[in-house]
């Protein structure tokens, strides 16, 4: 069972050639067993998607290799389905048919009415129902998060990359749809990678969190274990013991990084070539809310 | 604003008493009526003072011409002749009028003119009809072609003329530039192959194209029931024409956002799914923008190529009645200008809405 579907060996990754090369992530190894739930925090401009992208295909590493099932990864695949950090939908078509591409695609041989059931099921699932046959413009942002998260988990990957899904939505339909993937995932118990800007969310869903520290250059941080028993209940979580610890844990990790990151600052006052930092690196974007951000 | 908001509202209360006035009401949005009046006010003081200064400019030019004219018949035949001429000139006579830029009076009486004549042909062409029906039924039976009414086309023909051949040459400009454009824009060797051609090829004025056309169609169609004229007018413009929208198509296919091809490729699309389904829907408000310069252009170019061409339309009426300089021929050609002006401006109204319609992204 717990075979291990994801690793990453040695991987190092950067953008650029030559006097321009920034390097974003930096040797890292990582390993993510078959069924398991991974979630990754980390601050904005760590290389979170770029992490995200190794596995899912989209970018190759420059140094090291990652490995799917054993297999070096080599482009895309069904999979693994992806959930894009900024919803990429294809603006000309409408809910249902931005739904139905993938659906179509990853079951080429269904006729039409299965094709339409199956598509309209995941709609009605992130209460879209109503706008099934609105444009993307139509939409507010969270309705467009909510058709990206539609689509990828209609096309049920045997592992599920979430770029940040839910980071557009208000308290109460997040909560819906954390409980709808973690329903997806444990019914078939399916591999997930979550990226998240929010601990608690990460906490209430993973059962592994690992921060990665800022970039460039980033690495892992310590890997937190959440051993909380599933199901779990988002009320009696806030007040178990076990579930403070770790989270008060990974936000003490995380408020240390940005002490550091402050504390290199001012150590580089005094350095004849003062490199700027990024605002990133000093203020804590990480708890804001994605739209907050802009 | 608020307006909409009441009138919606009393459109659902509509729903409980059904009144088709109130329903309607509903639907046409309550028109801001100061506003256009003042819009039509400013537009109409415009208008008249432009009649003004082309009145008063006509006015002046009519003089010198004038002045001239019987200056000359001083000059060449005495005195006696230049009063003979300035008593023609005032008594309004049509043999001795100075040709010069006709007054507004002047181009409104040639419209009537021009429709009056464009009336009169149609009922020439309409007893025509009548008289072959018989005959043309029996020629038909005989596999022979029916007898054509070969009269003086009127000007409304030839506005029809006109439109039928920019629409031809819009045809062709677009099942020529739109899948070269995409070809170039989906492969970067093509694209360096085809650049050179682009860039020189574009910037050919409109006259050169139509002599190119002609070289190769005179040798091509042989066949005299063809409309070699229209054709060659047709494939001109369709070829000056077609250059904004091959650009535009090559540069919206090879500038897809990455965001869209991320999809195509986490879906793993076939090549021919990936061109369909992403990558010519995400240019399509490109390829439009394209297609409303192409047609303007196609206007434009239009009326120097018939012109040129002698095919029948607007160029070829606005050039019969220079080379004719008959007393109302100044008149008609500015009556002809409007024509153009108008209907250039319609074609564009058109393009924009279809532009508009196929755009996805928010305005
Ligand atoms: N295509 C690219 N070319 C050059 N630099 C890039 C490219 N994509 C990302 N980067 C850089 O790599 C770094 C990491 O980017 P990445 O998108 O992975 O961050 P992230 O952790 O996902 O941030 P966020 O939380 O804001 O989404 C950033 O500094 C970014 O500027
Ligand atoms: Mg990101």
């Amino acid at each position: 069972m717990s075979e291990n579907i994801v690793e990453f060996k040695n991987v190092s990754k950067w953008y650029g050639e030559g006097e321009n090369r920034t390097e974003v992530l930096s040797n890292i190894n990582l390993t993510i067993k078959e069924g398991e739930f991974l979630a990754i925090v980390g601050f904005t401009g760590s290389g979170k998607t770029t992490l995200i992208n190794l596995i899912s295909g989209l970018l190759e590493p420059d140094e090291g290799e990652v490995l799917f099932k054993g297999k070096p990864i080599k482009g895309t695949s069904h999979e693994r389905g992806i959930i894009f950090q900024n919803y990429s939908l294809l603006p000309w078509l409408n809910v249902f048919q931005n739904v139905a591409l993938a659906v179509k695609e990853v079951h080429p041989d269904w006729s039409q009415e299965q094709l339409t059931e199956h598509t309209e099921r995941f709609i009605e699932m992130v209460h879209l129902t109503p706008a099934k046959n609105k444009l993307p413009k139509e939409l507010s942002g969270g309705m467009r998060q909510r058709v990206s998260v539609a689509r990828a988990l209609s096309m049920d990957p045997e592992m599920l990359l979430m770029d940040e899904p839910l980071g557009a939505l208000d308290a109460l339909t997040r909560g819906v749809l954390q409980e709808e993937i973690l329903r997806i995932w444990s019914a078939n118990r399916r591999t997930a990678l979550l990226i998240t800007n929010d601990v608690d969310e990460g906490v209430f869903m993973a059962d592994r969190i690992i921060p990665l520290n800022p970039g460039p250059n980033a690495t892992l941080g310590p890997e937190y274990t959440i051993e909380l028993d599933r199901p779990r209940d988002k009320k009696a979580l806030n007040s178990d013991p076990k579930f403070k610890e770790v989270r008060t844990a990974i936000l003490n990790y995380l408020v240390d990084l940005g002490e550091a990151a402050k504390l290199e600052k001012k150590a580089e006052f005094t350095l004849p070539d003062y490199q700027p930092m990024m605002p990133h690196s000093r203020t804590f974007p990480f708890f804001r809310r994605k739209k907050d951000r802009a | 604003m608020s307006d909409i908001g009441i009138s919606t509202k009393a459109m659902g209360k509509s729903g409980v008493t059904f009144s088709p006035l109130k329903v309607l009401k509903g639907f046409i949005p309550k028109l801001d009526t100061k506003a256009i009046v003042k819009n039509a006010l400013i537009s109409l003081a415009s208008i008249l003072l432009f009649v003004l200064l082309w009145h008063l400019g006509a006015n002046y030019l009519f003089n010198i011409e004038a002045t001239a004219k019987i200056e000359k018949a001083r000059t060449e035949q005495g005195a006696e002749a230049a009063a003979q001429m300035e008593a023609c000139i005032l008594s309004g006579d049509v043999s001795c009028q100075p040709n010069t830029l006709p007054s507004p009076q002047q181009v409104i009486v040639a419209a009537q003119n021009l429709w009056a004549d464009h009336l009169s042909i149609s009922a020439k062409k309409t007893a025509f009809k009548a008289k072959v029906a018989t005959t043309n039924a029996d020629r038909k039976a005989q596999g022979l072609k029916p007898i054509k009414y070969t009269g003086r086309p009127s000007f409304i023909d030839q506005i029809l003329t006109s439109i039928k051949t920019v629409f031809a040459g819009f045809l062709l400009a677009m099942f020529i530039a739109i899948p070269i454009g995409i070809i170039t824009g989906l492969n970067e060797n093509l694209k360096t192959a085809f650049n050179w051609l682009i860039q020189i090829f574009k910037p050919v004025s409109p006259v050169v194209w139509l002599l190119l056309v002609f070289m190769i169609v005179k040798t091509l169609i042989r066949d005299p029931e063809l409309d070699k004229s229209f054709i060659i007018a047709a494939i001109s413009v369709g070829l000056c024409a077609m250059w904004a929208t091959l650009v535009n198509t090559s540069l919206g296919v090879s500038s897809v956002k990455t965001d869209y091809m991320n999809v195509a490729k986490v879906l793993q699309l076939s090549l021919g799914k990936k061109i369909f389904k992403i990558i010519i829907p995400s240019s399509i408000p490109l390829i439009f923008t394209g297609l409303r310069i192409t047609v303007s252009v196609a206007w434009m170019v239009l009326i120097a190529i018939e012109l040129l061409a002698q095919s029948p339309g607007l160029g070829s009426f606005v050039w019969e009645e220079f080379q004719n300089g008959a007393n109302d021929s100044n008149a008609k050609i500015i009556v002809a200008m409007f024509v153009i002006g108008i209907i250039g401006f319609l074609l564009d109204r058109v393009m924009l809405f279809v532009q508009q319609s196929v755009s996805f992204e928010t305005q």
